[in-house]
């Protein structure tokens, strides 16, 4: 197990270094951008008098690099500043953002990942059958469908026609659980409809690419029955690329949810990222988009571990 | 009475308890029912006019709301911010529904017979939600949370003109101004001039978010909700709601579904695209208010071709308005007449000749300014307005009939404001509502304004409206604001294709009175203060 571990410490490292090259991509993408906060901020009305004047203030006239190593050096030490437009510490304006987008991505996982790796195995069994194809199609079809449009279905007929859910996920003060889920159902299910298919299909993939191995053959003629071929033969083998394309996944339900948190008016962290960005509020961004990173970052380190935890062959490398 | 005439007089009453119909709409209808103008008129006060009932919980749907909003009152911008100030706090005075001036803080305001000396007297029973009586400390304080050297407010320009503002002892605020301003009352309306608390060192405590409006604030998530109470010691008239949430809803679809499931009971703006359709629900009241804001086509009237009035004038005869707006805003709008004056503005003067789309005019002008197969191009971007894009599209063909060239020049919609306007010659802009004609035409059209649009300058246009500034002679202001008009029209460099106006849309049990305010959505901003529920 050792090497699992040297092999998690090494990533580890190299995610640091990833982080700190997207940071300072963001940093001069935001500075790149037309305009400035103080534009951003006072609008329309603003004179020039004014922007020096909230210029000044919020000490934008400092050069762009030293700028940023100010910010590193403060996140270096755990501290990402203040949001330059509300003057709030960033940890403060995104920390309940965050909390409510992990609920929202954990709601979905939860369904979608037992869901769509079930009915993968189950359409792997029945492949080729007109259940297989119905199941490809339908899920098929929910993926190449942009998220929002997804989204406007489900209201459509489940909030305004059925009046079964609420058409917004709007959160106030103190909801029960049950309240709760009943409320963000709409978002999650249609996250649940966007990432089956890619898990699904995965799955599916990659038990029926096994079933041409010797050892399936062998389990077949031994009498074995096929539901049972495959969970037991053909499961264990496969878990690897099946990870995979969760953790893929699990990283999408947190950092590409922008669009149904606008349809459904959920306040979670794309949001702030977006109106940050609108804003040229730096310090939001890159918080947001490092916690973007890192989410990518640590679920691929998950992803590989589990796969060198599922395969024995990797565990004891020659 | 027959027994079906009896049915139809219910049903014209209850339509006009919703507020579907209007009161002549009301009497209309009443006569033809049978009834006679007297009778109408007491079934109007008995049965149908709306009375005001308290209680209920509000929720209000927003169409621009920003996680990044805060409290300051010199940077307020979102209508989150907006919609909240005239909730949360007070100004000096306010717009009434019927578009008059009317009180708010002030009780009584009386100018000096030049108008340079302004006395406001406040209303002794106003207080803030922390308790604290409003004093002429806090007004003071707030007014120069604008002013000075190194204030950040967008309301600076504004107050330019005032030199001085003092005390007479707690409720009585005297402003000095530089020059003559006859519409200082109508400046207070403007959503910067929130009164706030003042602190000990003569600033404001505009972080805690205190005011002293009709609601106070329980629980503020910025972008996302917003929770209010009733302020009970509160100075105004109304304030029916016990509570009020106002929710930020920026997705148009998330905002009609809302409304139409009912989990909103308001929204302040609907797709003009499904008006149409909204419009069949039968839980759903669409109120569609001309207003003072506008969309603009400035020329640079110092910058070839431009520079020749003819040119000027024949791009403002080659634009067809009825059609923009029967495509462009599918009827919600207000005719332009290429003077930035509406209707929904006081001295609106009536009876100027409307412009027309005349594209055989539009070519002899060309011919006479020896600018025949004239090629422009117009800047727009998408931003600006639902249809932005489209209308210069549409422009472009209807120029073609008058032997123009138009190209649509679609720059980005990101720092259109801070790259392109008042840089590119031939643009597209989007103007909010100013109160008065005087703060529009001194922002935009007056020779030295740093947003001068147009870069036009007619000498007796600024002299007319330094003089109309401060005339306080309603009769002869008014007779200026026509000439300036017509100058304006027939010389000036921007083409007004529309006024547009605010259409928004609240569920059937929510009352609302007659007469709406135009200087915002929803009733001037004051919903939540002026609406009730009527079940």
């Amino acid at each position: 197990m050792g090497d699992i571990a040297s092999l998690i410490l090494k990533r580890l490292g190299l995610g640091l270094i990833t982080l700190l090259i997207i940071s300072i991509i963001i940093f001069f993408m935001v500075e790149l951008l037309p305009g400035d906060i103080a534009q951003a901020v006072l609008g329309q009305g603003a004179t020039e008098e004014n922007l020096a004047a909230l210029r000044e203030q919020m000490g934008l006239n400092d050069p762009a690099i030293l700028r940023y190593f100010q910010w590193l050096g403060g996140a270096l030490t755990g501290d990402f500043g203040e949001s330059v437009v509300t003057g709030e510490r960033v940890s403060a304006v995104i920390s309940d953002r965050f909390v409510n987008t992990l609920f929202l991505a954990a709601y979905a996982a939860v369904i979608a990942v037992p869901f769509a790796i079930t009915l993968g195995v189950i359409v792997a069994l029945l492949r080729n059958t007109l259940f297989d194809r119905v199941a490809n199609v339908l899920t098929l079809t929910s993926i190449s469908s942009p998220e929002f449009f997804l989204g406007y279905i489900l209201i459509l007929y489940l909030a305004v026609k059925a009046q079964m859910f609420p058409a917004i996920a709007s959160l106030s003060g103190d909801l029960s659980l049950g309240e709760l889920l009943n409320r963000t159902f709409l978002p999650a299910l249609t996250l649940v409809l966007v990432v089956t298919a890619h898990m699904m299909r995965m799955t599916r993939a990659a038990i029926i690419n096994l079933l041409a191995s010797p050892y399936i053959e062998m389990a077949r003629l031994k009498g074995t029955p096929p539901w049972k071929v495959i969970v037991r033969h053909a499961l264990p083998n496969a878990w690897a690329p099946i990870i995979n394309v969760v953790a893929l996944n699990l990283a999408y339900l947190i950092t590409g949810v922008v669009l149904v948190e606008v349809v459904f008016v959920y306040p979670g962290i794309g949001q702030s990222l977006v109106d940050a960005v609108s804003k040229r509020d730096f310090p939001v961004v890159q918080a947001c988009c490092l916690i973007f990173a890192a989410t990518f970052i640590l679920l691929n380190l998950a992803a590989d571990v589990g796969a060198i935890l599922t395969n024995p062959r990797l565990r004891h490398p020659k | 009475m027959t027994k079906k005439n009896q049915q139809l007089i219910d049903r014209i009453a209850d339509e006009a308890r919703k507020g579907r119909i209007s009161r002549r709409e009301f009497m209309n209808y009443s006569l033809m029912a049978g009834l006679t103008a007297t009778t109408a008129t007491g079934l109007w006060t008995t049965k149908a006019a709306a009375q005001p009932k308290s209680g209920g919980h509000f929720r209000w749907g927003l169409h621009d709301g920003n996680s990044a909003d805060t409290h300051d009152p010199g940077t307020y911008l979102s209508r989150q911010q907006i919609y909240l100030a005239h909730t949360h706090r007070s100004y000096l005075t306010m717009i009434n529904g019927d578009g008059s001036l009317g009180p708010d803080l002030a009780t009584s305001w009386e100018a000096s017979e030049d108008a340079s000396e302004w006395t406001f007297e406040l209303n002794p029973n106003a207080s803030f939600h922390s308790g604290r009586p409003v004093t002429a400390t806090d007004v003071i304080a707030s007014f120069n949370h604008h002013r000075g050297d190194d204030t950040t407010s967008a309301a600076k320009a504004l107050l330019t003109d005032v030199t001085e503002i003092t005390a007479d002892g707690d409720h009585t605020v005297t402003f000095t101004l530089s020059r003559g301003n006859a519409d200082l009352g109508w400046l207070m309306t403007d959503y910067h001039l929130a009164i706030c608390p003042a602190n000990e060192d003569g600033t404001i405590d505009w972080q805690s978010g205190d005011g002293s409006g009709p609601y106070k604030i329980d629980n503020i998530d910025w972008g996302v909700q917003i929770s209010l109470s009733r302020h009970d010691g509160w100075h105004g008239e109304g304030a029916y709601f016990d509570s009020v949430d106002i929710i930020t809803l920026n997705d148009p679809n998330a905002r009609q579904t809302a409304l139409v499931t009912g989990d909103v009971d308001a929204v302040s703006l609907i797709e003009l695209k499904t008006m149409a359709l909204l419009q069949r629900d039968p839980n759903i009241v669409i109120h569609n208010i001309p207003s003072a804001g506008a969309i603009t086509l400035p020329m640079h009237c110092d910058t070839a071709p431009f520079d020749d009035v003819n040119v000027r004038n024949a791009l403002k005869l080659a634009i067809n308005r009825d059609e923009i707006i029967e495509k462009i805003t599918f009827g919600a709008a207000t005719k332009g007449n290429d003077f930035h004056h509406s209707p929904a503005q006081p001295y609106f003067p009536e009876g100027i000749e409307q412009r027309e789309y005349d594209p055989d005019q539009a070519r002899s002008l060309l011919k006479k300014a020896g600018a025949e197969g004239l090629s422009v191009n117009i800047s727009t971007a998408d931003s600006l307005f639902s249809g932005a894009v489209d209308l210069a599209v549409l422009f472009q063909e209807q120029a073609k009939a008058a032997g123009i060239n138009i190209n649509v020049v679609r720059e980005p919609n990101d720092g259109y404001y801070s790259e392109v306007w008042l840089k590119k010659p031939f643009q597209m802009v989007s103007w909010g509502a100013r109160p008065t004609p005087d703060v529009m035409y001194t922002l935009a059209y007056k020779d030295d304004a740093a947003w001068n649009e147009s870069r036009w300058q007619n000498e007796r246009f600024n002299e007319l409206l330094l003089m109309a500034k401060s005339e306080l002679d309603q009769e002869r202001r008014a007779e200026m604001y026509r000439e300036m008009a017509i100058l304006a029209k027939d010389d000036g460099g921007t083409i007004i294709p529309f006024f547009n106006n605010f259409v928004y849309a609240n569920r059937a049990n929510v009352g609302t009175p007659e007469e709406l305010a135009a200087s915002w959505e929803n009733d001037g901003a004051r919903a939540a203060s002026r609406w009730w529920f009527t079940d």
